[in-house]
């Protein structure tokens, strides 16, 4: 019984943690173009290949 | 290794005459913090990875720049950039040059409070999920608990950790309600959130109560179940209005404009409009769209004046005449002073009439409003009567207050107010893949009524474009050899004729006479296509219309006779209208024979021409007191009254910002067919409404007599809630199921392809 006492205070504060990135995420404009976001995956981080001649 | 990317043909914008490019530098912003100037564009056509990449390489590679980011989801592209503010319109052209239409706008113009509701919505449900899991998991403790027999110091400590989350998750994320309710109640009105927010309140109270007097029962989960799911419609409700918005004003955004001031020393300078006075003077370009009201000083031209009148033929001006903001310049530059701004101008006076004629207009009560108005008395009363009947038969405070909140929780419109935003979320969904914009929240409930819909003719009905329509005296040849000369000009009726003959040589050393046509040097003579008096020598006989005279020395004069068409499907729009049972009235400022005309055509038998803005008003208004629901559908600035005059309104996306922003619905595209969609799923939705009402209705006069009875104990109370919410989305799906036809069209047409995009 007395391992409820610091179980659930325990999984509520990783909930919280859960919480506090979503309201991180949401303030910093991660939010703001969804469509974007998951396009963009499919672009490569680096631009080191920006001279590389075209691909037919 | 490079990734693959999905192949995307660059579209090129869509070429509209009349549309120039618009200086950016006025809508530079200076960052304060970084320095750094910045500039915000519209972009059109950009739909996929390889358009993100494809824009913020090439931008990134220009000198100076030092990010530049594209939106997909609100189409725009963001740029901050260093060095002389002339470089904007170099960023513009780098856009350009990959084949997107990029226009700078002015962001505080155009964002609304949309985006920051959106936001808290969000921030709201994600707060009321968290809560909703943690009780949840919690209060399936305490119930298994009934079962296996949990002592009561767990269960008052479980309840307790219930609280802990529950109140505050309660007093942050059911603001919305509470603030809508709050509004309502100040009003004398009441509205589905009175019901709710009492609910949110007062089943937490009770719960409350019931631990520190270590109770049985919590109503915690219930509550925070409840506000979970209301803020998921909302939330949805409010994104799909948004994007439709969103997407307005970026059709809105893409045709802003700078007029270019004549400095007093004679220099040119582009400014934005809202920055002239009264006294300056701009200069209008060939196919420049006027910026300002004024007089013309100096130049002679012809004018487009269809999107203000609606008047189809072009209107020769000279100096000394009035000219007005939203006419497009078809001939030589003209320069004009300005004579009127802000509150003078023709635009402050329709949108003064609009006013008037919205004020007019009754207020419209949505349907969920309207039961809810029933609603909330009649549950109010039922959980009053319960406790005073418990009370009554000697059944105790505790036990009457606990059956009076199970009454308030279980008929707590839950379904109700999912009811609605559900159907209205997914039907405004399949709208805009069809490329209708739903504005306005009760716009489909308003649409599905509608017993007669108002036409407008120019731009609405027909294309707004004139075409060429008939060759007399001549044939196929004569329209090659006059097309050799209408090439070169940008008056709309050597295009519309250019069109017609397709492509081919054009003639060089043309020359333009301002007003009256085109001269040209041939080997036999000089040839000449223009107006009547000055290609041909024919009297005029009254019947002069869009036409154009080809003369050539020994020949007999040619006559191309111009229209502006109907849109390509308005026959079968209009015959369907009316099959479905619909009075349709055409209502125009064009002449009466041109009016007549379409209306023939069209088979539409009420008609009226040469209307002005308020004689539309008044119409509008006298099929209202006849009690007609009137759906309006127009484009133009004199249109723009009667948009807000008619209980529901429709515009094309071509049509004048005013008359856009007053549409409850904007729909893109050459044909007319949206306006029979919209008024198809906006009666299907409301057949839909009408059976989750129903359902939700039936649900709760099945379960008010255990709560009355007070048989509900909180697991009751949560099953019952999603069941019933869980069967009014459901049917609501099948809004997308039926009726489903041909593939919406893409509103961007490729006409590009470019290689792979690596």
């Amino acid at each position: 019984m007395s391992g409820l006492l610091y179980l659930i205070p325990i999984a509520l504060f990783l909930g919280l943690l859960g919480l506090a990135a979503f309201v991180w995420a949401l303030k910093s404009g991660q939010f703001d173009d969804l469509d974007g976001a998951a396009q963009r995956v499919l672009l490569d981080d680096e631009e080191e290949d920006e001279d590389r001649p075209k691909a037919g | 290794m490079p990734t693959a990317l999905p192949t995307c043909p660059v579209p090129r914008g869509p070429d509209v005459p009349g549309e120039p490019r618009v200086e950016a530098a006025p809508f530079l912003r200076v960052d304060p913090t970084s320095g750094l100037l910045r500039l915000d564009l519209v972009v059109e056509g950009v739909h996929c990875a390889a358009c993100i990449r494809r824009i913020e390489r090439a931008l990134g590679k220009l000198p100076g720049v030092r990010e530049a980011r594209v939106n997909l989801t609100t189409r725009r592209l963001a740029v901050a950039f260093e060095g002389d503010p002339a470089r904007a319109g170099e960023i513009v052209a780098a856009v350009e040059g990959l084949g997107y239409r990029a226009v700078p706008f002015d962001p505080s113009r155009l964002e609304g409070g949309d985006a920051a509701a959106e936001k808290e919505l969000l921030l709201c449900l994600a707060v009321a999920g968290f809560a909703a899991g943690n009780i949840m998991l919690l209060a399936v403790s305490v119930w298994s608990g009934h079962f296996v027999g949990m002592g009561e110091a767990t269960r008052t400590f479980l309840h307790w950790f219930q609280a802990l989350i529950a109140l505050p998750t309660i007093a942050f994320a059911g603001r919305p309600f509470f603030r809508s309710a709050l509004g309502a109640l100040r009003h004398g009105r009441t509205n589905m959130d009175v019901p709710i927010s009492l609910a949110v309140i007062l089943a937490p109270t009770v719960s409350l109560v019931e631990t520190i007097r270590a109770g049985e029962h919590a109503y915690f989960d219930s509550a925070v179940t409840l506000l979970f799911f209301l803020l998921i419609g909302r939330y949805l409700d409010r994104r799909a209005r948004g994007a439709a918005r969103a997407a307005a004003t970026r059709l809105l955004a893409l045709r802003a404009q700078a007029v270019s001031r004549i400095e007093p020393d004679g220099t040119i300078r582009p400014v934005r409009p809202e920055s002239l006075e009264v006294g300056q003077r701009v200069l209008v370009a060939t196919g420049e769209r006027i910026g300002v009201d004024g007089e013309v000083v100096s130049g002679r031209s012809e004018l487009d004046t269809s999107l203000v009148s609606g008047e189809t033929l072009p209107q020769p001006v000279g100096p000394g005449d009035r000219v007005f903001a939203g006419t497009v310049n078809l001939g030589p530059p003209l320069e004009v002073r300005v004579v009127a701004v802000g509150e003078g101008t023709l635009l402050a006076e329709i949108v003064r009439l609009m006013e008037a004629a919205e004020q007019r207009r009754s207020r419209f009560v949505a349907l969920a409003d309207r039961v809810s108005r029933l609603y909330a008395p009649f549950v109010h009363s039922l959980a009053a009567l319960t406790f005073a009947g418990w009370l009554f038969a000697g059944a105790g405070w505790h036990f009457a207050v606990m059956s009076a909140i199970a009454v308030l929780i279980i008929t707590c419109p839950c379904a109700l107010g999912l009811a609605v935003p559900a159907v209205q979320v997914i039907a405004a969904g399949r709208l805009m893949k069809g490329g209708t914009l739903v504005k306005s929240a009760t716009a489909l409930e308003r649409f599905a009524r509608v017993d007669t819909v108002v036409f407008d003719k120019t731009g609405t009905l027909t294309t707004g474009r004139m075409s060429l329509e008939a060759i007399e005296g001549g044939g196929r040849k004569d329209l090659e050899a006059a097309a050799t000369l209408a090439r070169t000009s940008r008056h709309p009726l050597a295009r519309a004729l250019a069109a017609a003959a397709g492509p081919g040589p054009s003639a060089t050393g043309v020359e333009e006479v301002a007003g009256r046509g085109l001269r040209w040097q041939g080997p036999e003579g000089e040839w000449r296509l223009g107006r009547r008096g000055f290609a041909a020598d024919v009297e005029d006989d009254g019947t002069a219309g869009a036409e154009l005279w080809l003369a050539r020395p020994g020949r007999p004069p040619v006559r191309f006779r111009f229209a502006d068409p109907l849109r390509p499907d308005a026959a079968e729009v209009v015959a369907a209208l009316r099959a479905r049972g619909l009075e349709l009235e055409l209502l125009s400022g064009d002449r009466t024979a041109t009016v007549a005309e379409v209306a023939r055509r069209l088979g539409i038998d009420r008609w009226r021409a040469e209307l002005a803005p308020a004689e539309k008003v008044a119409r509008l208004e006298e099929l209202a007191r006849a009690g007609r629901e009137v759906a309006m559908v127009g484009d133009g600035l004199n249109d723009a009254p009667a948009l807000a005059a008619a209980r529901v309104s429709l515009s094309p996306a071509s049509a004048v910002d005013v008359a856009q922003t007053t549409a409850d619905a904007v729909f893109q595209g050459v044909k007319l067919a949206p306006v029979l969609e919209v008024l198809e799923v906006a009666r299907r939705a409301e057949r839909l409404v009408r059976q989750n009402i129903a359902l939700s209705i039936a649900y709760n006069l099945c379960a008010v007599p255990l709560a009355v009875l007070g048989y509900v104990t909180p697991l009751v109370a949560a099953i019952a809630m999603s069941t019933s919410s869980l069967l009014v989305v459901g049917n609501s799906l099948r809004l997308q199921l039926g009726g489903r036809r041909e593939a919406p069209a893409s509103t961007s047409v490729p006409a590009r392809p470019v290689g792979a995009a690596a």
